[in-house]
């Protein structure tokens, strides 16, 4: 029974728990690249970049209310500063739309001409990213770092092996589900929600009810440049910012999308965790588990290891190619792409 | 009569021919072919500057063949340009007629300009900062020297601090380059040979935001300490911080390039009771070079600088001992300069070694990096052996 106890601890520790957490910002990232796609009818690259702007300007914040000596210990001070990250990467939102984006909308251009558009503005702001605040590492958490940490838990448990729960793993799991939530509601009850939702659908259809498209397109990257300031921030609580990972993460925001259903926000929630799921379990090596289940005095001599972590990466592409091969609208069925 | 002024002209002859080969030449070209551009340029600036210190002292002596001028030539070797490196030691041998070079910098420099020029060409090449194991078992035909310890070295230091300190497996990761995968492969093998168990050898990228799924593989592997051959301000730092998050590992063992105040400052209090090694020697040479080199330069010597002065030291000791710069002579004679027995030689002693060995004594050079040749002409390296204590890198002993 302890050995199963134990297995169970390992399967949690390594897996479940940080799962869940990158499962969550792939969700809020996906969850952004899916509004795009759905009102504005593009696949938006530079989403990756913006969410390293909108966190870049709470970094700004945090490190002004650690000046101020402001602290809301033991949750990181970042959750304060983080209203003023959404403001900024709702402004530089706006701001390129009404520069870039209008304009190739009022010409009525193609998808593959905005989604174009959308990689070279990835690169400028990556730019502007990289040009305010470097390009290396930064590191703003403060407050309690675990919630409890494997030692406390052998501790306490008297099992072998140990669980720890960060807290930046619990605020990132708990902001998701408020953000999703609120999301939903929005979408589903409210008036706005339901005229974005309308003219998602059927564009002219709500033209002809009398949707105003300039506040709708507004709207959405409202809630764009919210949802990518809000995942890129928890993601870099939880890790650590720099602005390269954020491009490397556009992939598996993309896959989550995709496999979910691109313009299907359910279908981005369940995306995301499907993509953080299967990367972390099929590179992780089930040894100790397998000691633990299996029966006494076997011990397998090889790491049981599916695949080595350096294709962690990979593993996004491999789902992504079997979805769009065998169910080509998503797990949701969104919009064929 | 006639005769007898005939043999005295012939006796006469063959008498200055014989001093004519015995000539003592009156001038000795060094190149100096280091990397002054490219990614390790802005160790090369120091490093030229100790080897020239090194050649204006000896020139200065005026011992070595009696006398003779040292005239130092630079080119640029580049760090990673294979191709630019063999081109600049092409042109100091065949415009600048060195006797011959100190260098390269990098070690693929000095692959290249070994084999395509140093070798072919029959001249002696003395680099003082190259450290791929690749180098020790090239085929040099007897002409390559360092004066830096290979990374081999450092493998089997560690093999051995891990041993000692009753660690009896150890899980292995490091940076996905050259460097860390020499230096792993290396620990492993001495680790093994030595009866430990390595449970697992792995890679990891750097710049990554996120390595749970690394630190998941090496956790469920196990091992009494986990060693970490990667970069202080890259992928090694977040390997020990998701180790001590997911309470995988308490200790870690850090390699040199793992060593630095951002790293302890980084982790904190958790990183205290690790271990790791660096090069560095305790010998009362290496202050006095650095003293020697303040004083000369006003500015304190920057890495490999004193690698850099053994190297040309050890040419020019060598030269003398041949008693010509013909590198296919001189060659033979760097062991006996370099190691013991003889009079031990320490920076700014240069010319007590050239009176020594003018004189048919024996000299040990000890240099400014304690110098012991060992193997196909490298340094056997010493190694300071760290501890972190109170989240600061302490030094226990020299190894």
């Amino acid at each position: 029974m302890t050995d199963f106890i134990n297995a169970l601890v390992v399967l949690s520790n390594f897996i479940l728990v940080p799962a869940l957490t990158y499962g969550s910002q792939l969700a809020l990232g996906a969850l952004g690249v899916t509004l795009v796609y759905g009102v504005l009818r593009f696949s938006n690259f530079a989403h990756g970049e913006m969410m390293a702007f909108g966190t870049m300007i709470t970094i700004f914040g945090t490190w002004g209310l650690q000046a101020l000596g402001v602290s809301i210990a033991p949750l990181p001070t970042a959750l304060l500063a983080l209203p003023l990250g959404i403001v900024g990467a709702v402004a530089l939102s706006l701001f390129l739309d009404k520069t870039v984006y209008k304009y190739h909308r009022q010409r009525k251009a193609s998808p593959v001409i905005f989604l174009i558009v959308s990689i070279g503005l990835m690169f400028f702001i990556g730019g502007l990213v990289r040009f305010i605040i470097g390009p290396g590492d930064q590191i703003f958490f403060d407050g309690t770092r675990f919630i409890f940490s494997a030692r406390d838990f052998k501790r306490s448990t008297g099992l072998d092996e140990g669980l720890a729960l960060k807290m930046t793993q619990a605020v990132t799991i708990i902001t998701a589900i408020i953000v999703v939530a609120a999301m939903f509601w929005f979408l589903n009850k409210t008036r706005t929600g339901k005229s974005m939702r309308a003219f998602s659908d059927n564009e002219n259809l709500a033209l002809l009810s009398g949707i105003n498209p300039d506040r709708v397109v507004m709207i959405t990257w409202i809630l764009v440049g919210a949802l990518a300031t809000i995942a890129g921030t928890l993601y870099g609580l939880d890790k650590s910012f720099k602005p390269f990972s954020f491009m490397q993460l556009l992939l598996p925001i993309f896959a989550a999308a995709i496999v979910g259903g691109v313009g299907n926000p359910l279908g981005a929630i369940a995306g995301g965790y499907v993509i953080a799921f299967s990367e972390i379990a099929v590179t992780f090596a089930y040894k100790k588990v397998v000691t633990y289940l299996g029966p006494d005095s076997f011990q397998p001599d090889s790491l049981v290891q599916l695949l080595g972590t350096d294709y962690k990466i990979a593993v996004s592409f491999i789902i992504l190619v079997i979805v769009l091969i065998v169910r080509p609208t998503g797990i949701f069925s969104g919009k064929t792409l | 009569m006639k005769k007898l002024a005939l043999a005295v002209a012939a006796a006469s002859m063959i008498a200055g021919a014989a001093q004519a080969g015995s000539h003592m030449p009156s001038e000795v070209r060094l190149g100096v072919a280091l990397g002054f551009t490219g990614p390790a340029e802005s160790l090369a600036a120091d490093m030229a500057a100790g080897a020239e210190m090194a050649m204006k002292e000896v020139a200065d002596s005026g011992k070595l063949f009696g006398g003779a001028k040292v005239t130092p030539f630079r080119a640029d070797s580049t760090c990673t340009d294979a191709s630019a490196a063999a081109a600049a030691a092409e042109r100091l041998i065949s415009a600048e007629k060195v006797d011959a070079i100190v260098g390269a910098l990098c070690s693929g420099a000095t692959i290249s300009i070994l084999q395509n020029v140093a070798m072919p060409n029959g001249v002696l090449l003395f680099s003082p900062s190259a450290t791929s194991p690749a180098l020790s078992t090239l085929e040099d035909n007897g002409y390559f020297f360092r004066a830096s310890p290979s990374d081999a070295r450092q493998g089997q230091v560690i093999a051995e601090m891990l041993q000692e300190k009753g660690y009896k497996s150890i899980a292995l990761t490091y940076t996905n380059n050259d460097y860390g995968k020499g230096l792993a492969d290396s620990i492993q093998s001495n680790f093994e040979a030595a009866g430990g168990k390595v449970t697992i050898n792995t890679p990891h990228e750097d710049g990554k935001g996120d390595y749970g799924a690394e630190v998941g593989a090496l956790a469920q592997a196990g091992g009494d300490i986990l060693v970490v051959a990667g970069y202080l301000d890259q992928g090694g730092k977040g390997i020990i911080q998701s180790s001590l998050d997911a309470g995988a590992f308490d200790h870690f063992f850090l390699p040199d390039a793992m060593i630095g105040d951002s790293l302890t400052a980084a982790i904190g209090a958790d990183l205290n009771g690790s271990i790791g090694t660096v090069p560095g020697t305790d010998s009362p040479g290496s202050e006095s070079y650095k003293e020697m080199f303040t004083a000369a330069t006003g500015a304190a010597p920057g890495p490999y600088s004193d690698y850099s002065y053994d190297a040309a030291a050890m040419t020019l000791l060598a030269m003398q001992a041949a008693g010509t710069t013909d590198s296919k002579v001189v060659k033979d004679h760097v062991f006996d300069i370099a190691n013991a027995p003889g009079e031990k030689i320490y920076p700014g002693e240069l010319a007590k070694g050239l009176e020594i060995l003018a004189n048919g004594g024996d000299i040990d050079y000890v240099g400014a990096t304690a110098v012991e040749l060992i193997g196909a002409g490298e340094s056997a390296g010493s190694y300071r052996e760290i501890l972190v204590k109170d989240q600061k890198n302490t030094t226990v002993r020299y190894r």
